[in-house]
């Protein structure tokens, strides 16, 4: 469902990514792992259409996100790094912005959002203004905005960034369970989170894809654990590279 | 269309839930009717807004761009520039949903200037058609503001600078055409070249509207600064989106 192909960006002399391809099918959790820097947000900004790539292209559910970036959003949740929202609106009001934005009305309007609500625990601070919560509980207004339209497609960025773990826990529980009839990507830095939900990780370092292979595979493959694997890739292959 | 309205039906609430909006329509309020009295509006016993109108410009210099501040450069200091632009929205339903928002916010706060109307209209015999194009011109010219400081508030990430930015280029617009400038290019420029600067300037084009006169070039001159700055701020997003 979602392809990617030679992927290139730059920002002046800085090369953000550079020319990475994979593709994830339906039923599948991808990790996306690196170090800071290495290139995984604005892979995924790419994919969500908001930077233009300079080379290469990708396609999500079919629609090519140079040519159709409209079609990939429709079908796209995307939860941007630090989960951005409008702190001055209440949660409810933002949803609504949400469904106006994305087109759902009337009755599909009340079911998505009686959905939503409760999947992402927002019932108690349903009327409270956004800038007011606490951390974990803006994360999951940005899960709320990105599942709203119950995407085929979820990229998500640090999805767990600054929950603590019973919310951690949670969210992990909630990717896991929409798992089977979605196609997942998301990005993080703890490798734990990779080996409880994620059915497969590319990890990646300065731009380049330095291994794409399920995180059993890895372990196997190097005989340690996942963050010593890590380690591993990301230091002597990308020095290697350099 | 609709999600034109999304982005429209958002940003005219936000002028509301915080305090921006009001604070605005005070401040707005009370200087044009300040300056209107001041210019003298009772003692010259004419009914008409004459007085009302000339200070327009002058008012709208500081105070559109202050409501067109916030209307990118938040989004971008924010990062819901990200949200927004990543919703199945063109460019174009976003920067017009939000131009419109803000104009329509201007619309509010040019109706509630009606008791000027109703005091000229209860102390003398009013002629309502330099009253109506005078209200058609300021529309306009907050439009024609607005579209500008829609583009500097797209540049930037710091609302001070598209704020400082946007009543610079208003400013210029203006004061461009005031009779003391135009001497001025008049010693330096040939005639021409100074005619055109003259009809490229604010004033000219406002002032006509403000003695009842609707020309056809006066509202083209206003719909074409509309629309190129609102293209241009469209081109310059769509080209630069983060950072």
């Amino acid at each position: 469902m979602i392809e990617v192909r030679q992927l290139r960006k730059s920002f002046g002399p800085l090369i953000a990514v550079d020319g990475i391809s994979f593709e994830v099918e339906k039923g599948q959790v991808l990790g996306l792992l690196g170090p800071n820097g290495a290139g995984k947000t604005t892979a995924m900004r790419m994919l969500a259409c908001f930077i233009r790539p300079d080379e290469g292209t990708a396609s999500i559910c079919g629609h090519d996100i140079i040519k159709d970036p409209i079609g990939v959003r429709r079908c796209l949740g995307y939860l941007a790094e630090n989960a951005p929202a409008y702190g001055e609106m209440t949660v409810g009001s933002f949803l609504n912005f949400i469904c106006d934005a994305r087109q759902i009305k009337g009755p599909d309007r009340r079911r998505a959002i009686d959905r939503i609500v409760p999947l992402c625990s927002l019932e108690s601070v349903y009327h409270q203004t956004i800038e007011t919560l606490s951390k974990g509980y803006k994360r999951r207004v940005g899960l709320a905005q990105a599942l709203i339209h119950d995407p085929p497609v979820l990229i998500l960025d640090e999805p767990t960034d600054g929950l603590d773990p019973n919310q951690k826990f949670e969210v992990r529980r909630l990717i896991t369970q929409m798992a089977s009839d979605k196609c997942i990507i998301i990005s993080t830095h703890i490798l734990e989170e990779v080996e409880a939900v994620c059915s497969r990780t590319v990890i990646i370092a300065r731009g380049k894809v330095l291994a794409d292979s399920t995180p059993a595979a890895l372990k196997q493959q190097y005989g340690c654990s996942l963050e010593e694997v890590f380690r591993k890739i990301t230091r002597t292959r990308a020095a290697s590279a350099a | 269309m609709s999600g034109m309205w999304a982005v429209l039906k958002r940003e005219l609430k936000g002028y509301f839930t915080t305090p921006l909006a009001y604070v605005f329509l005070v401040i707005f309020l009370f200087f044009s009717g300040y300056l209107t009295s001041k210019e003298g509006f009772y003692e010259a016993r004419q009914a008409d807004l004459s007085r009302f109108f000339r200070n327009m410009p002058l008012l709208f210099v500081f105070m559109v761009p202050s409501t067109a501040m916030r209307l990118w450069a938040e989004e971008r200091k924010v990062g819901t520039i990200e949200l927004l632009l990543t919703l199945p929205l063109t460019i174009w339903q976003a920067v017009l949903g939000k131009f419109l928002a803000a104009w329509i916010f201007m619309t509010i706060a040019l109706a509630l200037t009606f008791p000027m109307v109703l005091t000229v209209a209860f102390l003398g015999d009013p002629d309502a058609g330099p009253i109506f194009t005078g209200y058609l011109g300021s529309w306009l010219m907050a439009g024609g503001f607005l579209a500008i400081g829609c583009f500097f508030s797209g540049i930037t990430k710091s609302q001070v600078i598209s704020f400082v930015l946007s009543v610079v280029a208003c400013a210029i617009l203006v004061f461009v055409g005031l009779p003391s400038t135009l001497n001025y290019l008049s010693t330096l420029l040939p005639a021409g070249l100074t005619r055109a600067i003259e009809g490229l300037s604010f004033q000219l084009h406002f002032e006509s509207m403000q003695r009842g006169i609707l020309r056809f070039s006066d509202v083209a001159y206003f719909v074409l600064l509309i629309a190129g700055w609102i293209t241009a701020c469209a081109v310059m997003l769509d080209e630069r989106k983060a950072c």
